[in-house]
This record gives C-alpha cells, structure tokens and sequence, in this order.
C-alpha cells in the first residue's frame, strides 16, 4: 500500500462517503465507495407488501370459531415485515455475504479449531432419514439413528481412552458442566463433601465459570517457566478439600505438558478428580489418549475437532467420556445397546445426574462427526493431529524471520503443537501498535485475525491455531502478511491504528458496546 | 487518554496499583500501565465501604473489553470512601488515572506497610 493512502480520506470520519476519485486516481479502487448501511428487514417493511398471494378458496369456507376457539386467538396480527420476494432475497443474500466464514478465507482462531468442514457430512446430514426424523420417534422406530449415536459413543470412547461416553452436552462448556457436575456427584456419593476445584492461570474462561456455576471456588494455578503447570504450586494448592483439576493438555498456550503424568499423580493422591478440556483435542488424536495420562472425565468438541461446522453460534455438541468410577453418574438416558442387539435408551440410572438437555442432543452434529470419523478411520485422525501440528510448526517458523520475530517473539520457545502464542509486547513498544491493531488490518488482507489477549498472562497475546485443512501456500500468504502489515507500521502506524478499511463496518466500539448495548430493535 | 506518567508523590505496588497517603487515609488506584494493558474500562466492580481489605489481595474487579481483572490491594484497612463517578463512567479510570480515576479511600490498619511499597523510580524499573 502506498504512502500516498496516508492522507485524511484514509484518517476521517468512517462514516463519511469515499470521496476519491476526484483527483482522478486509481487509488479510491482499494477504498469502499460507500460502507454497509445496516438495514434491518423490519425497515425495509411497506404497509400491504406480500411476497406471497394466496388463491381464491375453492372450497366452502369454515367459521373461523369453528376451527380456533376465540380464546386462543390473537386478538392483534403479528408485527412481521411486510416485503416484497425479491427484497427478502436480497436482504438474506446480502447478509450473508457481510460476514466472514470459513468458506471465504482463513480463519487461524486460536484454541477454536476452525477446519474445513467436508461438504459430504452435509449431504449425509441431510439424508431424509438423518434430516427429517422426529426427535419424539419411538427408539424400536429409530434404530439407525440410535446406533449411529452408539458407533459414535464407541469411536469417541477410542480417541479419549475412557470406555463410557455421554453424547447429550451440547457444547463445550455444557460439556464442562457436566464434568464438574459429574464430580460432585462422585465425591457426594463417598460422603466426601469438597469445596474447591483447581483451573491453571492458562485455562479456558469457561474453566473458572464452570466451577463458579457448579457451586465450587476456583482456585488459579500457576504457569512454570517452561509453559506448563507449576508442579510446586500444585503440591502447595492440592489438598483433601480439591474436588477437580481442570487441564488443558496441549495447553492454550499451545505446549503439551510434559509432566502430565506427574500431575495426575499429585491430584489423585488428595482424592481428586481430572479433567480434561478437550478444546485442543485436534492436537492428539490417535497420538495420546487423555484417559492414558490418567484424566477422569473428557469433554470433546464435535464442532472443533469433528467438524461441525461453527463460529456462528452453533449448533454444537460437547460429549464427554469418563472412567469406570465415574460411569454411574453419567446423564440419562444413555444409549445402549440391548442383548437381542438393538438400541435402546436406557433410563434405569440411580446414580445419574439427570438429564443435560432435551431429546438426545444435537443429532445433526453427531452425523457430521460420525461421517468425519469412519472417512478418516484411525489413522487419518492421526494424520489430521500430525498435520495440525506439522502446519503450525511451519506457520511458526515462517513467523520466526526476521522483520516479524523481533516484533511479535514467540512467547515460550518450544516446539509447539497445533496452535501457539506470539507477544505483541515489542511491536506496541516500537511501533505504538497494539494487537488489536493487527488483528483489525488482517480483515483487510480478507484474513480472519487469530485470538487475541489470550491467554491472558502473555501481554498484548495472539494465539494462532491454522489447523490441518490448510495449504503451505496460505500459510505463506498469511505470514507475509503479517510481515507486510509490519513494515507498513514501521512507515505508517496510523494505517493499521483505524483498520479495517474494507469491512461492512469498520472499527467497532467494544466499550461502547458492553456499556450501551442495544438489545431491542425498535419496530 | 493520558501520556505515561508515574508521579513522584505516590506509592506503587508492583501489581500496579498506587497509594496517595493522607495521614492515616491511603487513596488508591491503578497505574497508567495497568489502564493501558487493560484496554478501555467499561465496568468497576468496587467493594463496599466498611469492607476490610488486605495488603497483596485483590479487593475490587475491573472489567476492560480485553479481561475480568482483579485490582490488588497494596496495604490493608477499612474502606472509607468509594468513587461514585466510577459507576457511570468507569473509563475516567483510563482518561485520569491518578486525579478523577481513583478508586477507593481506605483507613490504614498498618502503617508500616507503606515502607514496603515502591517509589516512582522503582516502580518504572519493574516495568523496563
């Protein structure tokens, strides 16, 4: 981008039309004519507009009461839009396009695993028998979809390395929920009343929430100089009062935890529970199981891991897999299958904490991921870990040259697994660029900016996770932009500073945001 | 938004916290660092007045649009004056940090405490 772009069109009022153009130049072709004006389809509304006429009756007309008591009617009609069908298609198609998905560029959204989703899951999903069951159905009536659900349960069991899997969470921290749910009821049961549960300072946000809603107190570990769990501070904070460790492994910041088994031991020894947050699953499959490392209870991500599509608020779908002690606390009902060979849903549970949820689960979810598995087999999940981990290993050292590293270091000086932690720090230091700024000026290079300002103990943090299903060539891409935007901040930093240029909307404001929401739109 | 400064007429503690002594009243607040790692405060969750805080422990909770942060207390005592300005506009915490951005009054329960804080000098030595 050339300097010249350094002049008030580029630094005025966001809001103000695009004037280029008058000096005759080509440059206004980079800049948008005029932003995106947010119209909702309730103003686009005109009185007596329809899309749709119905025909004349051409049978004899019922009373009205005869049909709908007039009790149970409205008494005014409902305030829908009125529109016309060519501005209802327009309104959703253009909707569609103002957002960015993975399906339009690369999304390396750290710790979020946002990998192709095959479109043959999508055509399987929507297989009548998939698309169009009835969540009401008889099981006697649904026995391809319930031993779906019990292969699922089997395979998802294989990858955790723990026998007895739950399909009925519906998303990672409901997942969670239920882990910790499942450890009070274990603890209860023994007469064994404890207070606390263990998140390292690296854990997810919802780690800490979780236990906040479970009725525990969090109590922080820290981080050793390597990136992993301090094993002192550990020893110092476990004792017989510790419900659960909550673990990450690899960790949010991306590092495998050498001295898992190590921390195993030390939280089995007070009696506790240990979780494993599968948010970073992608890293291990087929490579280490976490009930091998001595973990209780897993939560997978089926919209992460076994790709379900996401980021656009689901739906998604949160399993977990426990060990034989655990097992009798599992939700019910549970999917089993019967002596005579078929399946059944079996609610004769004790033990069980109770339903998670309505129906079984997110069923279209399960059908993508069991889709996603049987495609792969065992060895492909392997490969899709390994790839994983070989991309952001070369995403890494692309990152690691000169021109990038003495702006963005890494922030522990490992090799790394699926995903890992730069630091900003130099680059706000040196250039008056924060990591916000980047990751604003990369939407306009039509990348999706990765995490940033977590984890929360490295400052000014960017957490980069580029998954398997990407190519050496946009790997490539997005490191030499990251390169460009820098030397483009050592000439400029005003540019980056009120990025994004190119979006629907521009900078936005977040604190405005959270202080002034706007929760209703006015009809 | 201010310029970094880190007046010479205050104590900091290396959570970045600062202390205005005034006899036995401390005013406390949040440095220019912290403010500016935090991103813009929209939200300051402070502690009741009356409430006994202790020295090294968090006692209030602000919330920028990057984190939830605890605020450590640099010394102990009793909260005697809350800033009232903070419930509307927690970004004076940002515009002001050590004038209209104070947080809490507290009445110290050990003076003694205020020797081991920091001076300016020291405090931006933690920070280089």
């Amino acid at each position: 981008m050339s300097k010249t772009m350094n002049d008030n069109r580029l630094h005025g009022d966001p809001g103000i039309a695009d004037t280029a153009g008058q000096d005759g130049r080509g440059l206004s072709l980079e800049m948008p004519k005029q932003r995106d004006r947010a119209v909702t389809i309730f103003e686009k509304s005109k009185a007596g507009r329809r899309a749709f006429v119905a025909p004349e009756l051409d049978v004899d007309a019922q009373p009205l009461d005869d049909l709908i008591p007039a009790r149970m009617r409205r008494t005014e009609p409902p305030r829908l839009p009125e529109i016309s069908e060519p501005e209802i298609n327009r309104h959703y198609k253009r909707l569609s396009t103002r957002n960015f998905d993975l399906d339009e560029g690369f999304y390396p959204l750290g710790s979020c695993t946002m990998k192709h989703n095959p479109k043959l899951h999508e055509r399987i999903a929507a297989l009548p028998g998939n698309a169009r069951l009835h969540p009401a159905q008889a099981p006697e009536r649904a026995q391809g979809a319930l031993e779906l659900m019990y292969e699922l349960q089997v395979a998802l069991g294989e990858v955790a390395g723990l026998p007895h899997v739950s399909l009925q969470p519906s998303a990672g921290s409901h997942g969670e929920l239920a882990g910790v749910l499942l450890t009070r009821a274990y603890h209860e049961d023994r007469g064994d009343h404890r207070t606390k549960v263990l998140t390292p300072d690296t854990a997810h946000g919802t780690n800490p929430a979780t236990v906040t809603m479970a009725g525990y107190e969090v109590v922080k570990v820290g981080t050793d100089p390597d990136g992993g769990v301090d094993l002192e501070d550990l020893r110092a904070k476990a004792d017989d009062q510790v419900a659960c460790l909550m673990l990450t492994n690899p960790s949010t910041l991306g590092l495998f935890d050498r001295n898992i088994e190590e921390i195993a031991s030390i939280v089995h020894g007070v009696g506790a529970t240990l979780y494993y947050d599968g948010a970073n699953l992608n890293a291990v499959m087929g490579i280490s199981r976490p009930g091998d490392m001595g973990f209780d209870i897993v939560h997978y991500n089926l919209h992460k891991t076994f790709t379900q599509p996401h980021g656009g608020g689901g739906p998604g779908a949160g399993p977990i897999a426990v060990s034989d002690r655990i097992e009798p606390y599992l939700p019910r009902p549970q999917v089993v299958q019967g002596d005579d060979g078929s399946f059944v849903l079996d609610y004769d549970r004790p033990k069980s904490i109770g339903r998670l949820r309505g129906f079984q689960g997110n069923y279209g979810v399960f059908v993508r991921s069991y889709a996603y598995i049987l495609s792969l087999g065992g060895d492909g999940l392997r490969e899709a870990s390994e790839t994983a981990v070989l991309n952001a290993n070369y995403l890494l050292a692309r990152l690691r040259e000169a021109g990038v590293a003495e702006y963005l270091p890494v922030a522990y000086d490992r090799l790394c697994m699926h995903e890992f932690v730069l630091s900003g720090a130099p680059m706000k230091r040196e250039l008056g660029l924060k990591t916000l700024d980047l990751a604003k000026r990369l939407l306009d290079f039509g990348f999706h900016p990765p995490t940033v300002y977590f984890p929360l103990l490295v400052d000014e943090a960017l957490l980069v996770e580029p998954t398997e299903t990407e190519t050496k060539e946009t790997l490539d891409a997005f490191a030499d932009t990251i390169a460009e935007i820098l030397r483009e901040g050592e000439q400029d930093p005003e540019i980056a500073r009120n990025a994004p240029y190119t979006t629907p909307v521009r900078r936005l404001d977040e604190a405005g945001a959270a202080k002034r929401p706007v929760l209703r739109q006015p009809l | 938004m201010a310029d970094a400064s880190y007046p010479d007429d205050l104590r900091y503690h290396a959570e970045h916290d600062w202390a205005r002594v005034d006899g036995e009243v401390a005013t406390l607040g949040i440095t220019w660092y912290a403010q500016d790692s935090l991103g813009e405060v929209v939200f300051f969750d402070p502690p009741a007045v009356g409430t006994t805080i202790a020295k090294d422990e968090p006692y209030a909770e602000v919330e920028s649009v990057k984190a939830v942060s605890d605020v450590v207390a640099p010394v102990s005592g009793e909260i005697v004056e809350v800033n009232p300005a903070l419930g509307d506009a927690p970004e004076t915490i940002n515009d002001d940090p050590y004038g209209d951005g104070w947080m809490v009054k507290v009445r110290l329960s050990d003076v003694s405490e205020l020797d081991t804080l920091l001076d300016a000098a020291a405090y931006r030595e933690i920070l280089d």
